[in-house]
């Protein structure tokens, strides 16, 4: 997997961040055009696309959803194939009040709501952190499908929460 | 044993070029720092004005600022904010600046100064020249590289039209520099191992804000956000409504079309701006043709007035905080670029939304400049320590079913970036496949910017849907954009032609070259036979047009053939190379033609008075 060598890693759902960072800032020192623009036109050009590379590469990895997204594709499994069947028909119920609240400009039921998405987020990122755990100890196909599904959980329950941040916000504002 | 050291070759110098709305600067690296490199006057800003002669030399920064009140016609200024733009979305500068636009302009702007006409990159161009002449004449050796800096917001257009103007004026851009993250290099912000650094930079027509992490030499910008429509200029517009309103009920007079009182108290209003920020009170004072404006200006006042373009700029400021993911608590250094920053009601505004107190220790004209020194002194390496990673300041997308834009890659990606995507055909047969780039965060294509149609060419015929051409979109490291196709199946390079929204083709950029516009310059004669033809065919059109009035057939047959004699004369030389010939028949037309002009005349001045009867 191309990003996870440009930045000399082992293909992982978890990675430590600060390692990651690091990673980059060498690279980026190595490779940056910058570094290059005093060289023949073929190395400059070398120069753009690698660092093209550990810019996109790092750009992915960093964000643990991303990430997991880019390795799902990686390994023929496209997470948005899947994303309407997987919302999640447990959150009816909460999906509905909150839509009501945003409906009605209820700020106290959107903050509520909010409030209930945000620790669900938060249950959700803890699971695919076990997933993440699961899969780098023993990489295989039936262990990216259950990370699929938990990612698409988050992407969903991600959005509500944004939606209501944002609502409240410019309740706040206005 | 020894090793012979025969040196190495000595490296050229690279100069950092901030071009300003209001000013531009050159600077260099010294042994130890940057510097300023000033012109002969020995003022370190070189206004960016610029004033076509009609002997067709230019007058460039001060003596150009100065011709601002004697040749309002032939004189421009702000060109930085018609970079990159065509007549659809200047309506905001229009109002601002009385230069007059000539045919031609949908995709890039064409400035009529006397009788020619001239591009923002070209007005540009002749900025960047005298600035490069001035480092020349200052440094004693020839300047053909420079990092220029831009403003972090511009997009991929009006960045394309500031490496075209390097280019007109015979400079290498060896690198676009965002101007807010040159002055967090002049700073020498890195001292601090690490921290997170906000750049505020407000200068004569864009406004940028850009949040930055230091960490052991590596300046990483974490996002950026702004507004190119917002500076100095609109202060002074500001002022210069309220001051020609007050003048109009003071006077009953309104100066607003005179070019010349507007100019001069263009300047009145910014002497006020000026003093203001040291001063409590001060007055603008406009003396015109024997009249005297005096109107007092407070402070209190003044603050009140510019409150709306302080709050403009702080919406920005709090986006670009929610997209590098910082709150105001985590911002460890504020620092204040640009000579609006002056302004202390701003500064008061900007310490309360960050929380810290500003940096302006560095002067603020000059902070971008040297910065831009920094910078090319890395891109030489001599310097090795300090690596600028910069952003892209708007997200790139292309045009899908519906009118709608799938964003490909996002604002604040770290440039260079890329991405990929695959096209396929429509129908059977389809040789060619066209692509729709657009920039901007909004979600229809309309609402965004229009940056440039792709069209891949020469697709082998085949049943649809069944080419699978992979194009590679790659922002470099001047946020430029570069596209590239494959066919996925034989991987053969496929051909890809660009038609840029706005902007100059690389042909026309060419011709612009000021060293080959000189060459044609010096060809006296030749200009001497073109300005004899617009006086030719100003003099015919006044003619053609009296010929349609009632007069005209009032004159005797005999007066009215020696007319056509005289038009027809006029027209065999015209397109002759011998101007003296030109303005001999010229003449004969105008001596020919005076009995109508008269008739024409005298019957505008009677229906006048029979008007003030009735």
């Amino acid at each position: 997997m191309r990003y996870y060598e440009a930045l000399g890693l082992e293909p992982r759902l978890a990675l430590d961040a600060g390692d990651l960072q690091k990673r980059f800032y060498d690279r980026s020192r190595q490779w940056h055009p910058d570094r290059f623009s005093t060289r023949p036109a073929a190395e400059q050009r070398t120069a753009l696309e690698m660092t093209a590379l550990i810019n996109d590469a790092f750009r992915t990895l960093r964000d643990p959803a991303a990430r997991a997204e880019y390795v799902l594709s990686e390994n023929g499994l496209e997470a948005s194939a899947q994303r309407g069947k997987d919302v999640p028909a447990d959150l009816l119920e909460e999906v509905l009040e909150l839509n009501m609240a945003l409906e009605e400009a209820d700020g106290a039921q959107v903050a509520r709501s909010l409030g209930q998405f945000e620790s669900m987020l938060a249950g959700v990122d803890g699971q695919l952190a076990g997933l993440f755990a699961a899969w780098d100890a023993a990489p295989s196909a039936g262990r990216l499908e259950p990370v699929r599904a938990a990612l698409n959980r988050r992407k969903y329950i991600a959005n509500l929460v944004r939606d209501a941040r944002k609502t409240l916000e410019t309740a706040r504002e206005t | 044993m020894f090793a012979i050291d025969f040196g190495k070759p000595k490296n050229e110098v690279v100069v950092g070029i901030d071009l300003g709305t209001t000013n531009s600067l050159v600077a260099a690296m010294g042994p130890s720092a940057p510097f300023i490199i000033p012109g002969p006057d020995g003022d370190p800003l070189v206004p960016s004005v610029v004033t076509a002669l009609p002997n067709g030399d230019f007058l460039v920064g001060n003596p150009a600022r100065r011709a601002l009140v004697t040749h309002p016609r032939r004189t421009v200024y702000s060109v930085k904010r018609l970079m990159g733009r065509g007549a659809a979305d200047i309506a905001e500068e229009r109002k601002l600046l009385p230069f007059k636009m000539g045919e031609g302009s949908e995709s890039v702007i064409q400035i009529e100064l006397g009788t020619r006409t001239f591009t923002p990159p070209v007005i540009s161009g002749i900025i960047l020249r005298r600035l490069k002449q001035n480092a020349e004449e200052h440094l004693g050796e020839p300047v053909t590289k420079a990092v220029i800096t831009v403003p972090a917001y511009f997009n991929d257009a009006q960045r394309q039209a500031t490496k075209d103007a390097g280019r007109i004026a015979g400079l290498e851009v060896l690198r676009l520099v965002n101007e807010p993250t040159a002055a967090a290099l002049a700073y020498g912000l890195d001292k601090r191992k690490e921290g997170i650094v906000a750049v505020y930079d407000l200068g004569g027509g864009t406004f940028d804000i850009s949040i930055l992490r230091l960490q052991d030499g590596i300046f990483e910008v974490l996002a950026t956000g702004g507004d190119t429509r917002l500076g100095g200029d609109d202060i002074d517009n500001l002022l210069l409504r309220v001051a020609l309103e007050d003048i109009a009920s003071e006077w009953g007079e309104d100066l607003t079309k005179n070019l010349e009182a507007v100019q001069l108290l263009r300047r009145a209003v910014i002497e006020a701006k000026h003093a203001l920020s040291v001063l409590p009170r001060t007055n603008v004072v406009l003396e015109y043709r024997d009249r005297r404006y005096a109107r007092e200006l407070t402070r209190d006042v003044f603050n009140r007035l510019v409150l709306p373009i302080v709050e403009r700029t702080l919406a920005p400021c709090r986006q670009a905080m929610a997209d590098a993911g910082v709150t105001t608590g985590q911002i460890d250094e504020v620092v204040l670029v640009g000579g609006s920053t002056r302004v202390p009601l701003l500064r008061e505004a900007v310490e309360r939304l960050f929380r810290a107190k500003p940096h302006c220790e560095l002067n603020p004209d000059q902070v971008v400049a040297l910065g831009a020194a920094v910078q090319a002194s890395i891109l030489s390496g001599q310097q090795t320590d300090k690596l600028l990673l910069d952003v892209t300041p708007l997200s790139l997308g292309i045009e899908t079913m519906g009118g709608l834009v799938s964003r490909i890659i996002q604002r604040n990606s770290t440039i260079p970036a890329s991405a990929t995507e695959t096209f396929t055909t429509a129908v059977e047969g389809q040789t060619n496949v066209l692509i729709h780039v657009v920039q901007g965060e909004r979600e229809m294509v309309k609402d965004c910017r229009s940056l440039a149609r792709f069209d891949l060419k020469g697709i082998a015929p085949m049943p649809a849907g069944m080419p699978r051409i992979e194009v590679r979109f790659l922002i470099d490291a001047n946020g430029i954009l570069q596209v590239s196709a494959r066919e996925q199946r034989t991987g053969l390079e496929q051909s890809v032609e660009v038609k840029p929204s706005y902007g100059l083709s690389d042909e026309q950029v060419e011709a612009m070259i000021l060293e080959s516009i000189e060459r044609a310059e010096d060809d006296f004669a030749e200009r001497q036979v073109r300005e004899m033809r617009v006086e030719a065919d100003n003099v015919m059109q006044a003619v053609e047009k009296a010929k349609q009035s009632d007069a005209w057939f009032e004159r005797p047959e005999d007066e009215r053939e020696s007319v056509n004699r005289a038009l027809n004369e006029l027209l065999v030389v015209y397109h002759g190379d011998d101007h003296t010939l030109i303005r001999v028949k010229i003449e004969a037309l105008d001596e020919a033609t005076r009995p109508l002009a008269e008739t024409i005349m005298n019957s505008a001045v009677n229906t006048a008075l029979k008007g003030t009867k009735i």
